[in-house]
């Protein structure tokens, strides 16, 4: 394999395409044999679906599973939305969240789902947002702290609110979809070929992996194989977009619990950070620079030697601050054994990203790639405490490995903007692409599938906060509620990436 | 006291509350390689504050407004009989440290009631913070003042944090009333790592959260009432380390007239304030669960401190 990041495309003739009930089975059957559920979303019945849709059946269900070998396969069902399957949840929950989308997004029937909470409050099934069926906790003892959905400094808006015994938290609940913009919708309106700059905005945090996941299925479309130094080009964004947001969240997390020197320079190292950024792509988010086909950057030899060289002077400050940070006593005792996600909690869950790794779960898309990683692979880290101590420690761990992996970074002989004939050719007819690129917070998934006349037919987006929001949520029931702001920190989610 | 001294503690009390918070915030800032706001800048921010209206929320009774002025009113209360200039306060009578302590717990019930009086989830926990905090620091600072009015053989709370004589036993008393009385401030004046006063999350805050829906004068009168209280208590410990500090006469006393010893005080204050500034700027502030056990060391120190002076007394 030579991409840089992972691709799945499968003729759509191909897809397995099996009854409901056969469909649940084989589902059930490959997540107990240890497989995992990248993907489960629905999409309305085309005219292609005639042949396996019965009369009544209106939604395609489509599931996508990464074996233990790292080898994804997909499974197909059609269902009428009315009579829908039976869950899937209570045998795995980390299909939570992808049924309850499925299930407000296409009105399917879920039976028997534990937590059928609405995701967006948007689609077939949605509900107003002032009915969220909240969970009540009664009791003399209890009381319920309301927090958001506007909060104080300039964040994204969420309501959480927390079931407490005095400082303790008993059940917290978080209520997303504010910031539902209706983004697949959109995806699906525009010319295929021109959905950079709407993709860079989903997330704007996540900007490059998005981007980089929509060129890579766009690219397996059109039957273009992006070149070694297009590659590297975007490894280099994606490390620097990682590098940048874990310093981000690394001076967060010093903020949040008093701890200054951290809070001040991990916040000014970032600045170095994402004005690297802005040197290579205009753009200190590395915006308008993955497009498909290619890069529009400007990495020469110059380009490259001042990068290696501020992300010399980086590593410098940041080995500092660094062991500043971890021998603290003070830092570990705040951090350490708070808001723990076990690595069996993990798994069920199916978190993502360096949620999952700080729980022992050894998940990172990365590994399985080569292309620009090759000849300097990025080794998974993983810590097995799932605690707040846990998930910084691996942030700066990985924002080590991303500086280290940078500042030996070579500039590709030449990398012109790509003309524009590249990504005017026909895309593929009944293709399914599924592509999966490990972004700072985890993996990010965009599935694209075109119909008979190779017109795009749906595209799926998810970030990895849809995935990780319950972690959260479970990770901080018996902690004290005055160590909420840091367990949230520490995870870091985004709110428009999980509205979409 | 002569009039001179009486004008300096009167000056002292209107510029020293400013200064130190200034310099804490200063130290912090430099630390963390900012410039960091004008040391004056709280007199700049209640100026800007009394020149705005407050707004209210509908569910807010009159105690909203009255609380802020009982805040401030306590603060000076307190302040009449602290020795603002190391030598004597403005006013002193038998048993003034029940005044002392419960003008302050006044004040501090006055803030809670103000807080809860807004109905505000965030701002009932704060409240119920302050108040179990309150619990834990009480005791070591009636211990404080116990054992140094025993030791000083007076009632008066300004006379007996003065030196009385300089030997390895009053050292120990007044180290380990002084180490109390930090704890005592921490706490009372929520800094870290009890409270953190540069927080955004309301979940974490104690006294910050507290004052979140005041705003305009209330807002002055507390963000005053806060400073001044402030300065008192690091008044208190730097006349406690302070051996120039009363009517010692040992070898330097000649040197010491009131108005130097009064310099070397604010001097004092001044470096203790910036000691708290380069305290708070380096360790992460401590969870809340383990706040209680801390505080509990005040209460410790405090008891060392009153076993000892009944130990030289016997």
């Amino acid at each position: 394999m030579t991409a840089s990041v992972l691709v799945h495309r499968e003729a759509v003739a191909a897809i397995p395409t099996l009854a409901p009930r056969a469909w649940r089975d084989h589902v059930a059957a490959a997540l107990g044999g240890g497989a995992r559920a990248v993907a489960l979303y629905g999409r309305p019945v085309a005219a292609a679906d005639a042949a396996a849709a019965s009369p009544g059946d209106d939604v395609v269900v489509t599931a996508v599973l990464q074996d233990a070998g790292g080898a994804l396969a997909t499974a197909r069902t059609v269902v009428a939305a009315a009579h829908g399957y039976h869950t899937l949840t209570r045998d795995f929950p980390q299909l939570h969240v992808l049924e309850r989308e499925l299930h407000e997004q296409h009105g399917v029937r879920i039976a028997d789902h534990p937590w059928l909470k609405p995701v967006r409050h948007a689609g077939r099934a949605a509900i107003p947002m002032a009915a969220y069926p909240y969970y009540d906790v009664t009791g003399k003892e209890v009381h319920a702290v309301a927090v958001g959905p506007i909060h104080a400094g300039v964040i994204e808006p969420g309501s959480f609110r927390f079931h407490c015994v005095g400082e303790r938290v008993v059940h917290l609940e978080i209520q997303l979809g504010y910031q539902h913009r209706g983004v697949e919708a959109r995806l699906l309106a525009a010319d295929p070929r021109r959905l950079a700059p709407l993709v860079e905005t989903i997330a704007g945090d996540t900007s490059v992996a998005h981007a980089w996941a929509y060129a890579a299925a766009l690219e397996a479309l059109l039957g273009h194989a992006p070149d070694d130094g297009v590659e590297r080009v975007r490894a280099c964004l994606l490390e620097l977009e990682r590098v940048g947001m874990h310093l981000a969240g690394l001076s967060g997390i010093s903020a949040d619990i008093g701890f200054v020197p951290g809070a001040s320079t991990y916040g000014r190292l970032r600045t170095a950070a994402i004005n690297a950024s802005m040197a290579i792509t205009g753009s200190r988010f590395g915006r308008g620079a993955i497009r498909p086909g290619g890069v529009v950057a400007r990495f020469d030899e110059r380009g490259a030697a001042a990068l290696r060289a501020t992300i010399d002077r980086l590593r410098r400050d940041q080995a500092e601050i660094d062991a500043c940070l971890r021998t603290a006593r003070t830092v570990r005792h705040r951090l350490g054994g708070v808001g723990v996600v076990p690595t069996s909690l993990a798994r069920q869950l199916g978190l993502v990203g360096f949620a999952a790794r700080a729980s022992g779960v050894a998940l990172d898309d990365r590994a399985a790639c080569r292309g620009a990683y090759a000849a300097r692979p990025i080794d998974p880290h993983v810590e097995p405490a799932g605690d707040c101590l846990a998930r910084t420690s691996l942030r700066i761990a990985e924002l080590d490995a991303s500086t280290r992996w940078l500042a030996a970074v070579e500039a590709p002989p030449a990398v012109a903007p790509p003309p524009r004939s590249t990504v005017d050719g026909p895309l593929a007819a009944s293709l399914l692409v599924v592509t999966l690129v490990e972004g700072w917070r985890g993996e990010v998934v965009h599935c694209l599938e075109t119909d008979a006349a190779g017109g795009l037919v749906h595209y799926k987006v998810q970030d990895p906060s849809l995935r990780n929001w319950m972690g959260l949520a479970l990770a901080v029931r018996e902690v004290d509620i005055s160590d909420f702001p840091m367990c949230n920190k520490s995870f870091d989610l985004s709110y428009c990436g999980s509205d979409l | 006291m002569t009039a001179l001294l009486v004008v300096v503690q009167l000056a002292a009390l209107v510029v020293m509350p400013v200064v130190v918070v200034g310099v804490i915030n200063r130290v912090k800032a430099r630390w963390a390689g900012r410039r960091g706001a004008p040391i004056l800048q709280l007199a700049w921010d209640v100026r800007r504050l009394l020149a705005k209206r407050s707004v209210y929320s509908d569910v807010s009774t009159p105690i909203i407004r009255i609380a802020p002025l009982v805040v401030l009113i306590t603060a000076l209360g307190s302040a009449l009989i602290a020795p603002l200039t190391g030598a004597g306060a403005l006013v002193g009578f038998d048993l003034d440290f029940v005044w002392f302590a419960y003008v302050w717990g006044l004040g501090r019930v006055a803030l809670m009631l103000g807080a809860l009086d807004t109905g505000s989830s965030f701002e009932g926990m704060g409240a119920a913070r302050e108040a179990t905090f309150a619990v834990f620091v009480e005791p070591a600072l009636f211990l404080v003042a116990g054992a140094l009015c025993l030791d000083g053989g007076t009632l008066r709370f300004a006379e007996a944090l003065a030196w009385h004589g300089v030997d390895g036993g009053a050292i120990v008393v007044r180290v380990a009333c002084a180490a109390a009385m930090v704890v005592v401030l921490q706490a009372e004046l929520a800094r870290m790592p009890v409270d953190d006063p540069t927080t955004h999350l309301e979940l974490t805050m104690v006294h910050e959260v507290m004052i979140l829906d005041h705003g305009g004068r209330e807002l002055a009168a507390l963000h005053a009432g806060a400073a001044i209280k402030l300065y008192v208590a690091i008044a208190v410990i730097a006349t406690l380390i302070n051996p120039w500090a009363g009517p010692w006469t040992g070898p330097w006393a000649g040197a010491a007239t009131p108005l130097v010893a009064a310099a070397i005080h604010l001097g004092l204050c001044v470096a203790i304030a910036a000691a708290i500034g380069l305290f708070e700027a380096l360790p992460a502030r401590v969870r809340l669960r383990v706040v209680p056990t801390y505080l509990l060391s005040a209460t410790v120190a405090a008891a060392v401190a009153l076993l000892v002076v009944l130990w030289r007394t016997a």
